[in-house]
């Protein structure tokens, strides 16, 4: 039962990390980004590529893992997303459904379309007895790498200069760039770093969630769960929609099977239905 | 309303009353491939009925503006309304068909007070949910639609007790194609007439639509429902010809090609399911036959340019070319009559 509970928290920390991404971009730049998985397939690959073919260890290609989406994101940023900010919703979306299947099936020419395996060290394999719970090591190191990022961003946002424009854009765009924020630059480089989470949550989840060139259709409806269930306002709302899908959809898959994804498809339908604009956010 | 204002009104409905030639050539075409072109039967009746379930969309996308990306839902419902009922009550194909429309259109009367509710994203969710939920079902319900494995011993009598179904497909592109034609009748029918009219005001501007007296929210109930008939029928059309219904109808990727082929043909003007489903079937067999695997890297980059060019942009393109080889005045984008 605490088994199950630690595993589902550990699991919805690696949605929020891989879901707040999108959920800044689309509450700053009102963007349709279903194409978010793919950057965090991105961050996932390159740790397996540097693992499996440059034998660096998995604590070390993590950096990687966050650096390389990051860049990749902010050269899409800058040369084609940043085009389509102010078009209809349904040509972003249909825009990064071509995305995603352009990288699908370049993932899958380059790479092959076997599962990639992470191999953890050695420290963080293994499951140890705490008062009678199972606890796995590695969703530890999870939960714990996790909440510090939370930690962190939290502070970035309401503590610094740069988490200060962010909201003011956020919240009025126009009345920011009135201000003399540069909108542009602070899209820019939170669509990079909101990429880079990704990939780094791509990285940490790939032992959990698995990884092969699907990954971006298979865990968009999660995202977009987290998202539209978190609303798009603050980081809150997407941190405790994440630790709900994750306890839900664990503890789930664990006590009634049968209903499989059922469950979680139709608490996003009721949610939508009486509150469109997530379930944690203020009546404006 | 003036006498000039009620004469150009009057004009413009007789315009679009009007048929155009392409519009013969293009259902004389489909027509003549019964005899032309016998060997393509089997992927003529799967582009008719992928049109029709373009169409259905365009229905919804194009006129009422609501975009979808679980459209599939009511495909699936009715691919697997006629396959069981072929199994468990008769094999009649027409029966199937009117009760997989009716199945689909209760589904979709039922599910459009959801979408009705929200705006923009929580709408698109909200379609891709109740798709979701729906392949769950159909997944789950293993005794009654065979799981993953598909629902199979699908046998279809021949329509009116004569025509039976062949293996080369001929009837069953017949049979498509005349349904497909009937179908679209009503639907051209019902986009000219004053309903589908106000469904475009609601479309370009539902504040003002509700301003000057139109029911909004019933409007959208009406062609959200319609648009399911169709899409469950055209599911229906798949099983019968097909005589096998899988989980694959329902997919969430059903959803976004039928989006990619319409968006490719063009919306708003019913045919741009059909051109789309033709193109995209012809590529997919084009590009599939020199890499079998990677087919939709090509069709994603298609879609990308096809979305920085700008959609309407290349309507217009279209409609300005087509406008020129007829020695006539290039369109103006979306003219409004009596709008100054």
């Amino acid at each position: 039962m605490l088994t199950i509970l630690f595993d589902g928290i550990a699991y919805g920390m690696v949605l929020f990390v891989l879901a707040c991404g999108l959920s800044i971009t689309l509450g700053l730049m009102n963007f349709v980004n279903l194409a978010h998985g793919v950057f965090a397939m991105a961050g996932g690959y390159a740790s397996a590529i540097l693992m499996n073919r440059a034998g660096v260890p998995f604590l070390a290609t993590l950096p990687f893992a966050f650096l390389i989406p990051a860049a990749f994101g902010l050269v899409l940023e800058r040369t084609l997303y940043q085009r389509l900010y102010n078009r209809p919703h349904l040509d972003q979306v249909l825009f990064t459904i071509g995305l995603i299947f352009m990288s699908i099936a370049a993932v899958d020419y380059i790479m092959g379309s076997q599962p990639q395996l992470i191999t953890l060290p050695e420290w963080l394999r293994g499951r140890v007895d705490v008062f009678g719970v199972q606890i796995g090591l590695y969703r530890s190191f999870i939960i714990v790498v996790c909440s510090v990022l939370v930690v962190a961003l939290q502070m970035i946002l309401t503590k610094t200069r740069f988490g200060a424009q962010l909201r003011a854009a956020v919240d009025d765009q126009r009345v920011a760039r009135g201000l003399g924020i540069n909108t542009s630059l602070v899209f820019a480089a939170t669509f990079a770093f909101g990429s880079g989470l990704a990939g780094l949550g791509g990285a940490l989840g790939a032992e959990i969630l698995g990884l092969d060139p699907t990954f971006p259709f298979k865990f968009l409806i999660y995202f977009m769960i987290v998202v539209t269930v978190g609303g798009t306002s603050s980081l809150t709302g997407p941190f405790f929609a994440s630790l709900l899908l994750g306890v839900a959809d664990v503890a789930g898959k664990y006590y009634v099977p049968s209903l499989g994804a059922f469950v979680i498809y139709t608490v996003m339908i009721v949610v939508l239905v009486f509150r469109p604009h997530g379930l944690f956010v203020r009546a404006r | 309303m003036n006498p000039e204002h009620r004469r150009i009104a009057a004009k413009y409905l007789a315009d679009k009353w009007r048929w155009k030639p392409l519009e013969y050539v293009f259902w004389l075409a489909a027509l003549a491939a019964v005899w032309l072109l016998p060997s393509h039967h089997l992927i003529l009746n799967e582009i008719m009925i992928t049109g029709l379930f373009a169409m259905s969309l365009d229905l919804i996308l194009g006129y009422a503006g609501i975009a979808s990306l679980g459209h599939a839902a009511f495909f699936g419902l009715g691919a697997y309304t006629a396959g069981i009922f072929a199994i468990r009550v008769t094999g009649d194909p027409l029966l199937g068909l009117a009760l997989a429309g009716f199945a689909s259109a209760g589904l979709g009367f039922v599910t459009s007070f959801l979408v009705l509710r929200g705006v923009d994203l929580a709408r698109l969710m909200v379609t891709l949910g109740v798709a979701l939920v729906l392949g769950e079902i159909a997944n789950q319900l293993t005794w009654l639609t065979g799981g993953a494995d598909g629902l199979q011993g699908v046998t279809i009598a021949p329509i009116l007790g004569k025509f039976e179904f062949d293996i080369f497909g001929r009837t069953a592109y017949v049979y498509s194609l005349i349904v497909s034609f009937l179908l679209f009748l009503i639907a051209r029918r019902l986009v000219i007439s004053p309903f589908g009219l106000s469904l475009r005001t609601i479309r370009d501007n539902p504040l003002r639509a509700s301003a000057i007296g139109t029911p909004v929210d019933r409007r959208l109930i009406a062609i959200y429902t319609v648009a399911a008939a169709y899409a469950g029928i055209a599911g229906a059309l798949l099983a019968q010809t097909t005589q096998f219904v899988s989980l694959d109808v329902i997919a969430l990727h059903r959803s976004a090609d039928v989006l990619l082929m319409l968006v490719i043909g063009g919306t708003g003007y019913l045919y741009g399911g059909f051109v789309g489903a033709l193109i995209f079937k012809g590529l997919q067999d084009v590009i599939s036959s020199w890499t079998p695997q990677y087919w939709t890297f090509w069709i994603g980059l298609i879609l990308v340019i096809l979305v920085l060019i700008g959609r309407d942009r290349m309507n217009l393109a279209v409609a300005t070319g087509l406008a020129r080889l007829r020695g006539k005045p290039a369109p103006r984008p979306r003219t409004i009559v009596g709008d100054r």
